[in-house]
């Protein structure tokens, strides 16, 4: 059975943020600890504006979930699955918000403004400070670890969904599926 | 026009007293600096330097400088570009300490402005640059804020792997702020 599926702006949105964060997390660890060159200052601000790009597809995905209800999920499910699948996603929208928050701000502190694409300069919304530079990337790795351990929940929960229990929930992200109605 | 009113009253009120200003209040002047990283700007600042002047704003033309810098003092915004800008594809700072700028050519641009020419020398390269100023007198001070563009490459500043200037930009924007105090005669 293959119920309602997510829309496909709704599924775009969600494959293409997946995609970056495959592509952020694993420059984000590489670059850090590259000795200084040129290499590393472009691999920074890539990092930074492929950072900037996950946030601005948040927002869009905030507002398109906002004005198109997900499609329900299958009576079958329990109503403890129920909740810690709304919880999980609730808290990955949450490091979706703050790990790039974290990023910019750390940005700032450290006196490296954000230019995106090379183009649009992001205001500083800190001030040049080296402790709090030096806490926030604290912070974002700390984030990020976070995101790793709510990612592999994540996709165990999908994968679990598909292959074990056969509801077809992983099914209503995918793309390229025609069948069912999809809105 | 108030532009013109004042320079007129600077120019008048430093002619009656035929004022000359040279000693440097270091406390109070700076020399900075804009480099452009992956189009990012990042502020830099040269913490200690020494500066020769003087200069009559009744009659700019007899001005002299000799401005000396302390490249080992430069702040490049982090500690990891600070050593790295301090090391041989950079400044080469153990070879070269100073950078130097002098000139005994001064002119009136017009407007409040006005320009100087002479040599810098950094990295054992010396070439002619120009660089425009204003002045303006605050209490008994004198005060001199300019800025200029310069090639880093045109010194070898940055050599071998930073000459790609896709990453760190060619043009660096160098500003000054000099506070003159009055010569005492």
């Amino acid at each position: 059975m293959i119920p309602a599926r997510y829309t496909h702006t709704a599924i775009a949105l969600h494959w293409l943020t997946a995609l970056l964060i495959v592509a952020l997390f694993p420059l984000g660890v590489y670059m850090a600890d590259l000795a200084l060159s040129p290499l590393k200052l472009r691999l920074i601000s890539y990092h930074k504006w492929l950072g900037v790009t996950v946030f601005l597809l948040l927002l869009l995905r905030l507002a398109w979930r906002v004005s198109h209800k997900p499609p329900p999920l299958p009576d079958s499910m329990p109503l403890w699955q129920r909740h810690a699948a709304n919880g999980l996603h609730h808290l990955l929208y949450l490091l979706l918000f703050a790990i790039p928050l974290s990023g910019w701000l750390m940005s700032s502190a450290k006196g490296f403004q954000t230019v995106y694409l090379g183009l649009l300069p992001l205001p500083d919304l800190i001030g040049k400070d080296k402790a709090l530079g030096d806490l926030l990337r604290e912070v974002h790795e700390t984030l990020n670890m976070a995101m790793l351990v709510l990612l592999l929940a994540h996709i165990g929960a999908a994968l679990r969904h598909h292959f074990i229990e056969r509801d077809g929930i992983l099914a209503r992200m995918l793309p390229f599926l025609e069948r069912g109605d999809s809105r | 026009m108030m532009r013109l009113l004042y320079l007129l009253l600077l120019l008048t009120a430093g002619a009656a007293q035929g004022a000359e200003f040279g000693p440097l209040l270091a406390e109070k002047s700076s020399v900075t600096f804009v480099t452009r990283q992956m189009n990012v700007p990042v502020e830099g600042v040269f913490r200690k330097f020494t500066a020769q002047m003087l200069l009559d704003p009744a009659r700019p033309d007899t001005g002299r400088a000799q401005i000396d810098i302390d490249l080992g003092s430069v702040d490049a915004g982090s500690d990891e570009a600070n050593e790295e800008v301090k090391g041989k594809s950079w400044f080469n700072a153990r070879d070269f300490p100073r950078a130097s700028f002098s000139s005994t050519a001064f002119r009136v641009l017009g407007g409040g402005r006005f320009e100087t020419s002479g040599k810098m020398s950094i990295k054992g390269k010396t070439l002619e640059v120009r660089a425009p100023f204003t002045l303006r007198q605050e209490k008994d001070m004198l005060v001199l804020d300019g800025s200029f563009p310069l090639k880093r490459l045109d010194y070898g500043i940055g050599s071998g792997i930073w000459s790609d200037t896709s990453v760190v930009a060619d043009e660096v924007q160098v500003r000054f702020h000099f506070v003159l105090t009055p010569v005492r005669k």
